[in-house]
């Protein structure tokens, strides 16, 4: 403890997981881990040095990037690919061998590890996750110090319960102001990452505050967590408030009677303190957010929709122009011309970014007004999403409107499990990466907001969610 | 885990910003067991054309397919946690690479395999990255132990890196075994911790 001194939540999350320090590296106390079928790199590793799980019931696997998002009545023994099988399989069989739970591909609450952790109440706020995955950020939603480690870290989480850890600066990012019409998280964190960058938080954990915030429902805040990452910051995260514990009560893992009233006095002091110092501070109007869309091949080429394809030979940098010039290549695009003229010949609408329940909502509102110029799939973020978008019949809008509904899991965001963009075509997309080849060898991803890419499904080109549904 | 103490090597410049993950291992070739397949695949999208057949990409000719030495521009390594982009550097036989800045997750893997990832400012990068366009296979040089980069004319450049990274990677030691030394602190600590927290416990 610091005595007096106002503290951040990223400093109280820290000192209270901080076990030791040695050689300026602290040893930090790790609540849950999240795994997936790539982690299996970490539970061979593990195998082969014969080290077993200190604490498998904090440890959680889940079967979704190699998943496929139909036909799926055989298991896994019907994933006609074998290497995606046995990717499948071989988890659920680590899994068991290890001791740990594991969301396999015929549970009932199946889905993408940043979905289903929240949905069952073992994202609670105060605690240390670690997943897997760089999107592991998402749980900083609930006001949790959630990183992304790769396979060795993982080992390490696994046979330790602790990660060696360098204490991140902190950054604070607050957002004050009504969002406008039209405009969702995914613009907000959209329009953040284009002003400060890609790699703007490098080496910061970032709280997310103001007033724009606070008005976010769990799920856009954990849109905008999600995507910290492509800011350059491993972690993001919200404090817990009313809507928080609302949405943690009653879960399976949630605490229970007495326990429950504990555990409301423990997060009610988390927040940070007034005049907890930063190391960084950005201040972002949300008046000024329009539905964003990017246009080339890092997140931080985003553009509002009313925009143009920027022209290189307007930059002075000479890096910046390369860069430029390389991503325009790439999504073969000209400069000058209006975003709203780029035809696709795809929408995606899923991934752990947009596939909650309320982004099935805003794009199955706009779904409504039309039909699918072009394929569009739309890819719930686990059974539970799919089940709840059923009982309030999303599903038939979206069917009506040509949109195929499918089975969860990460499917064309990653492009891992058989789903993916043939070379040269351009995709409408809700999740995180437009990286060059991430939706598929030679694909072409513009990310946008779930209602937007349901209405470039309607147009067959980006265009202005607001036109459709004013 | 293999130590790195000194490397020379030939070193190939890559003046492209973001180089993500995605690019150094395709998300398709995640699934392939750790081994020496992890060669061909580093930068397998941009090396082979869709057919198979490789393309021009630096990589796959003389000198740069021996090269031991990256040196890049801004957010190397950025994207995907995963851990195979660094299974393929090592594969290929890249032991370091020399960048302004990091992905955070690809530069704690690359310590966990024995690479160094070596944070230089960005005007000593693009100036070692010019040198070496202009004689390309030329070596470039890396003690560890004295935190320096020697380049192709010479010129001495220092560096900055964590002491324990240093000491990890100079002695090849595996994380595990250094924690599992705490182990009597860590159950001290967890159980100051569960009590503070009764409403964990359940899970604990
Ligand atoms: S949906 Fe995409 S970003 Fe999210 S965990 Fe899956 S692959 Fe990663």
């Amino acid at each position: 403890m610091t005595g007096n001194t106002p503290q951040s939540i990223i400093g109280k999350l820290w000192d209270s997981h901080h076990i030791l320090t040695d050689e300026g590296e602290s040893l930090m106390y790790v609540d849950v881990a999240l795994a997936q079928e790539n982690t299996l790199h970490a539970f061979t590793a593990l195998d082969k040095s014969g080290r077993k799980a200190r604490k498998p019931q904090q440890i959680f696997a889940f079967t979704d990037h190699y998943v496929p998002t139909t036909g799926r009545a055989k298991g896994p023994a019907g994933i006609p690919d074998a290497g995606i099988r046995n990717m499948v399989i071989d988890l659920q069989d680590m899994a068991a061998k290890f001791g740990v739970t594991l969301f396999g591909m015929a549970h009932e609450q199946q889905g993408i590890m940043h979905i289903v952790p929240p949905e069952q109440g073992i994202i609670q706020p105060g605690l240390f996750v670690i997943g897997n995955d760089s999107h592991t950020s998402t749980h900083g939603a609930f006001g949790c110090l959630a990183y992304g480690v790769g396979a060795s870290e993982f080992a390490h989480v696994m046979a330790t319960q602790t990660l060696w850890q360098r204490k991140p600066k902190a950054m604070r990012i607050t957002i004050d102001g009504e969002l406008g019409f039209g405009v969702s998280a995914k613009d907000l964190i959209l329009a953040l990452i284009a002003k400060i960058g890609v790699d703007g938080a490098t080496g910061h954990a970032i709280e997310y505050a103001g007033s724009t915030i606070r008005k976010l429902g769990m799920e856009g805040r954990m849109t905008v967590c999600n995507m910290s990452i492509e800011a350059g910051g491993r972690v993001g995260l919200i404090a817990p408030d009313e809507k928080t514990y609302a949405y943690v009560e009653g879960r399976p893992y949630a605490p229970k009677g007495k326990a429950w009233e504990q555990a409301l006095d423990g997060w009610r002091a988390l927040a940070s303190d007034d005049g907890a110092k930063f190391d960084r501070e950005v201040a972002l109007d949300a008046v000024q957010i329009a539905p964003t869309a990017t246009w080339g091949i890092t997140p931080e080429h985003a553009l509002p929709i009313t925009g143009v394809v920027p022209d290189p030979a307007a930059v002075k940098d000479d890096k910046k122009r390369a860069e430029l010039e390389t991503a325009l290549d790439y999504m073969a695009l000209r400069p000058g011309m209006a975003l709203q003229d780029i035809k696709l010949d795809r929408v995606f609408i899923g991934s752990c970014t947009n596939a909650r329940i309320e982004d099935l909502r805003a794009a199955a509102e706009v779904a409504k007004r039309g039909k699918a110029k072009i394929t569009t799939w739309v890819v719930p973020g686990s059974m539970a999403v799919k089940r709840q978008a059923e009982v309030e019949g999303l599903d038939q809008v979206f069917i009506k409107a040509g949109f195929e509904w499918r089975d969860p899991g990460c499917s064309m965001c990653t492009a891992i499990n058989g789903d993916y963009l043939q070379p040269g075509e351009r995709c409408a997309s809700t999740s995180n990466r437009n990286f060059r080849n991430r939706q598929g060898p030679g694909g072409r991803t513009h990310l946008v907001s779930p209602a937007m890419a349901a209405a470039a499904a309607i147009k067959g080109h980006l265009t202005d969610v607001r036109e459709l549904i004013r | 885990m293999q130590a790195f103490t000194t490397l020379t090597a030939i070193a190939v410049p890559m003046h492209e910003a973001n180089i993500d993950t995605n690019q150094l291992c395709p998300t398709r070739f995640n699934k392939v067991p750790r081994g020496p397949k992890y060669r061909e695949i580093l930068f397998y999208d941009s090396r082979f054309r869709p057919d198979g057949t490789p393309t021009e990409f630096m990589l796959n000719a003389a000198p740069y397919d021996q090269s031991g030495i990256i040196v890049a521009d801004r957010n190397f390594g950025c994207g995907s946690s995963r851990e195979t982009a660094v299974y393929a550097l090592y594969e290929f036989g890249i032991r370091c690479v020399i960048a302004p800045s990091f992905g955070d997750i690809f530069a704690a893997n690359c310590a966990k395999n024995g690479l160094l990832a070596l944070t230089l400012p960005e005007e000593e990068c693009a100036a070692i990255r010019r040198q070496l366009q202009d004689k390309p296979g030329t070596k470039v040089s890396v003690d560890l132990a004295a935190q320096t980069v020697t380049d192709v004319e010479g010129k001495v450049h220092s560096f900055e890196i964590h002491e324990v990274r240093k000491r990890c990677l100079l002695e090849g030691l595996d994380d595990i075994a250094r924690t599992q030394q705490y182990a009597a602190k860590i159950e001290g600590f967890e159980k100051g911790y569960y009590k503070d927290r009764p409403w964990l416990t359940a899970r604990a």
